[in-house]
C-alpha cells in the first residue's frame, strides 16, 4: 500500500513537472511574441545577399500591420528600384516598373528565393505569431555568444506552415530567439536563423542582424540588417492596396 | 546435284515451304526489328543532341556539377571569346550559344494584372541571325502551329499547350518572371510570334523559345550563356572522336580549382545517353544474337518435323543402300538452299518495310506526348547497310544448324530394323 502511495505521489509530481514545463514554454514563446510581433511596424533594411560570384546589398523600406498586410519597396540598386511587393491575407503581388506590371506569386513560386537569397516568398508573407502556430517545449539551456539561452522545441499546430518543427534558442533574460532552425517534416534541417545586435526599441529587444542560411544551398547566406525598425506607426490605409504598388 | 536438290525442292514443296517460311519469317523479323531499334534509338541521341547535350557542349564546371537546375547564375562569362577560340581550334565543328532559364510565364488582363500563369522553362537560342542553324537543327519552323518565327527583337514563341490554356492568341503579349544571373528579379515582356508544339511533354510544357539577345539583356547576361553546344558539321555524333575532343579542350582550358573555368562534356557523357549509344551500337550484335539463338531452336524442331515426315523416304534410301552419310549431307545442302532463299526474301521483306518507315515513319504521338523522356513522337527506322546481312548469314546458319541437330536421327537409324520399320 506504501508502495503504490509513492508511485502516485511520483507520478502526480511527474505530470505536474511537465504540465508545468509545457506552460513554462508557451510563457517564453508569449513572451517572445511580445518582442518580435507588433501591431504595425516601418522597417528599413539592408539585404545582403552572397551570390558564388558575387554579393549584393539590396535595400528596402516595409510597412506592416498585423500578420495580413505588408508593402515592401525596393529603393537600391539601380536595377531593384522601384519594385514593389504586396501581401494581403495570403495573397502576394509584385510590381515590376520595367514591365509596369503587377505579377501575382502564387503555387510552387512560393518557396522560390527571394532575389536570390536565402528567403523564399513564403518566408517573407509568414509574419504570425509564434504561439498561433506551434507549441513548445522547453528542451533544455544552452549558452550563445555568452548569453544564456533556454532551448525550445517547436512542433506546428496548424496545417499551413512552411516549416513542420522548430528548434529556437531563446534569450533568457531578454526574449529574444538568437538562433532558430526550421525543419521539414521528415526532420530534415531546412533552414537556420542566427540574430544578433540585440536592441532595446520602443520597450521591446529586437535583434537587428539576422542571417538566413538555406541548409539546403551552398554559400555564405543572406544577411538582414534593419537600419531603422518604428514600431506601432499610424500607416495609411492606402498603402495596401494594388494601386499603392503602381504609384 | 545442287540442281537435282533444287528441282526437289520446288517440285516437293511440303518439303521446304514451311522452313522457308519460317526461316523467311525469322529474317524478316530480324532485318525489320534492327532497322526500326536502330532508327528510335538514332532519332532519340540525334533528339537529345539536338535540343540538349550537342554532340559536345561546354560549361563552366560548376555549371556542370548543378546542371539539372540550369543555373544561370554559373553560366559562362566572356562567350563570344571563348566562342572564337572553339572556332579556331576545332573548325570542323559548329558552335553554338543557348540559355537554359526557368521562371513563370504570367499572361496579363486588360490592366496589367495576372490573369493566369504557369511554370515556364526558357530556351533562349539565335533566332533571329540569317547564318544561324538553330531554327532548322531544331526543327522549329516545323513545330509552329499557329503565327511564325520571331522576326524582331521582343518576340518569343511559346507553347501551344500554354497558349490554348490560358487563351494567349498569337500578337499578344506574355511576361516571363524569374531571376536574373545575378539574382534579381527578371520580368521581361514578349509578344508572342507563334505557338509551337514538339510533340514531347518534355520540351512542350511552358516551353517559350527566345533569341539569344533578348534573354542577354533580360537576365543580365551580358557576353554570358548557359552553355556553348559544339555539333560536327560534315558527319553525325562520332564518340571516340568526341572524347578526343573533350580530353584536348579540357587539357587546354579547364582548371580543376577554378569552378568557373570551362569544361567540356561529350553527348555520352550526359544522363542516360551512354545507354542509349551502347544499345544503338551494339544493336547488331544483339539481334544476331538473339536471331541464331531463337531461330536455331525454332528451325531445330522445324527439322526434326521434317525429318520425321521423311522418315519413311530415308528409310527407303538407306534399304537402297545409300550411305548415311551421303543422306546427311544431301540434308545439309538442302538446308543451305532453303536458308538462302528464306533469308533473301526475309530481307528483302525486312529492308522494304524499312524503308517504308524510314520516309514516311510512324506517328506515335499519342502514346508518347506524356512521356518523360527526350523522345521523338514519330518514330523512324534506319536502313543501314548492315541490315543486308544481319539477317540473311544468320538465317542460312541456323537453318543449316537447325537441320544439322536434326539429321542426327538419320545416323541412329539401324539398317537391320529398316525393313521391319517400313513394314516391307
Amino acid at each position: 500500500m506504501k508502495r503504490m502511495k509513492k508511485i502516485f505521489i511520483t507520478a502526480l509530481m511527474t505530470t505536474a513537472m511537465v504540465g508545468l514545463a509545457a506552460q513554462d514554454a508557451d510563457q517564453i514563446l508569449e513572451t517572445v511574441d511580445k518582442n518580435m510581433s507588433s501591431t504595425n511596424r516601418i522597417f528599413e533594411s539592408d539585404m545582403v545577399i552572397h551570390g558564388r560570384r558575387n554579393s549584393r546589398t539590396i535595400t528596402s523600406v516595409s510597412y506592416s500591420v498585423g500578420d495580413k498586410q505588408s508593402f515592401t519597396e525596393y529603393l537600391s540598386p539601380a536595377r531593384e528600384q522601384g519594385t514593389k511587393m504586396l501581401k494581403l491575407e495570403d495573397k502576394l503581388w509584385i510590381y515590376s516598373p520595367s514591365t509596369d506590371r503587377i505579377i501575382q506569386i502564387s503555387g510552387h513560386m512560393l518557396r522560390q528565393s527571394v532575389m536570390g537569397s536565402d528567403l523564399s516568398y513564403e518566408d517573407m508573407m509568414d509574419d504570425r505569431k509564434m504561439t498561433e502556430v506551434y507549441s513548445a517545449t522547453v528542451a533544455g539551456h544552452e549558452e550563445i555568444d555568452g548569453r544564456d539561452t533556454y532551448v525550445l522545441d517547436l512542433a506546428a499546430k496548424v496545417d499551413d506552415v512552411a516549416y513542420y518543427s522548430q528548434k529556437i534558442w531563446v534569450d533568457t533574460e531578454r526574449y529574444v530567439p538568437l538562433r532558430q532552425e526550421m525543419f521539414a517534416k521528415s526532420g530534415q534541417l531546412l533552414k537556420r536563423t542566427t540574430l544578433s545586435d540585440v536592441q532595446k526599441i520602443q520597450g521591446r529587444w529586437f535583434p537587428m542582424n539576422m542571417v538566413y542560411k538555406d541548409m539546403l544551398k551552398d554559400g555564405k547566406g543572406t544577411e538582414f540588417r534593419v537600419n531603422s525598425a518604428k514600431f506601432d506607426q499610424d500607416i495609411p490605409d492606402y498603402i495596401f492596396t494594388k494601386a499603392a504598388l503602381k504609384q | 546435284m545442287i540442281r537435282f536438290l533444287i528441282k526437289g525442292i520446288l517440285r516437293d514443296r511440303s518439303r521446304s515451304l514451311l522452313p522457308a517460311i519460317v526461316v523467311a519469317l525469322g529474317v524478316f523479323l530480324t532485318v525489320f526489328m534492327s532497322g526500326f531499334f536502330k532508327g528510335v534509338m538514332t532519332d532519340i541521341i540525334d533528339m537529345n543532341a539536338r535540343f540538349s547535350s550537342g554532340h559536345v557542349k561546354v560549361v563552366t564546371r560548376a555549371y556542370a556539377e548543378n546542371a539539372d537546375q540550369a543555373p544561370i547564375d554559373l553560366a559562362i562569362l566572356g562567350v563570344s571569346e571563348l566562342k572564337k577560340q572553339l572556332q579556331s581550334a576545332y573548325p570542323d565543328m559548329e558552335w553554338v550559344e543557348r540559355i537554359r532559364t526557368g521562371g513563370v510565364l504570367d499572361v496579363p488582363d486588360e490592366n496589367g494584372e495576372t490573369r493566369g500563369q504557369g511554370p515556364a522553362v526558357g530556351t533562349a537560342i539565335d533566332l533571329l541571325s540569317p547564318e544561324s542553324g538553330e531554327v532548322k537543327r531544331m526543327g522549329i519552323q516545323n513545330s509552329i502551329v499557329k503565327g511564325k518565327l520571331p522576326e524582331k527583337p521582343g518576340e518569343a514563341l511559346i507553347s501551344d499547350d500554354f497558349a490554348e490554356k490560358f487563351s494567349v492568341a498569337v500578337g499578344d503579349e506574355v511576361t516571363l518572371f524569374g531571376s536574373t544571373m545575378n539574382g534579381s528579379m527578371m520580368f521581361y515582356t514578349f509578344v508572342v510570334s507563334g505557338t509551337l508544339r514538339f510533340g514531347n511533354s518534355l520540351i512542350d510544357r511552358g516551353a517559350i523559345f527566345m533569341d539569344l539577345q533578348d534573354a542577354q539583356m533580360a537576365l543580365d547576361m551580358e557576353d554570358a550563356a548557359s552553355e556553348i553546344l559544339g555539333y560536327y558539321k560534315h558527319h553525325p555524333y562520332d564518340d571516340i572522336a568526341a572524347q578526343l575532343l573533350t580530353e584536348s579542350f579540357n587539357a587546354r582550358y579547364s582548371v580543376e580549382s577554378d569552378e568557373f573555368s570551362p569544361l567540356m562534356t561529350r553527348l555520352a557523357e550526359d544522363a542516360g545517353m551512354a545507354d542509349y549509344l551502347a544499345i544503338a551500337e551494339n544493336m547488331v550484335g544483339l539481334m544476331i544474337f538473339i536471331f541464331v539463338i531463337a531461330m536455331s531452336i525454332v528451325l531445330w524442331n522445324t527439322g526434326l518435323l521434317g525429318a520425321l515426315r521423311r522418315y519413311s523416304e530415308f528409310g527407303v534410301r538407306l534399304a537402297l543402300g545409300e550411305e548415311k552419310k551421303h543422306i546427311y549431307r544431301t540434308t545439309i545442302y538442302e538446308a543451305i538452299l532453303i536458308g538462302i532463299i528464306g533469308s533473301f526474301v526475309g530481307t528483302l521483306l525486312g529492308v522494304a518495310l524499312s524503308y517504308r518507315l524510314q520516309t514516311h515513319g510512324w506517328d506515335f504521338s499519342e502514346l508518347t506526348g506524356n512521356i518523360g523522356m527526350m523522345m521523338p513522337s514519330v518514330f523512324r527506322a534506319q536502313v543501314t547497310p548492315s541490315m543486308f546481312f544481319i539477317g540473311f548469314i544468320p538465317g542460312v546458319i541456323a537453318t543449316v544448324l537447325g537441320n544439322a541437330l536434326a539429321g542426327f536421327a538419320i545416323y541412329k537409324r539401324k539398317t537391320a530394323r529398316l525393313f521391319h520399320e517400313l513394314e516391307v
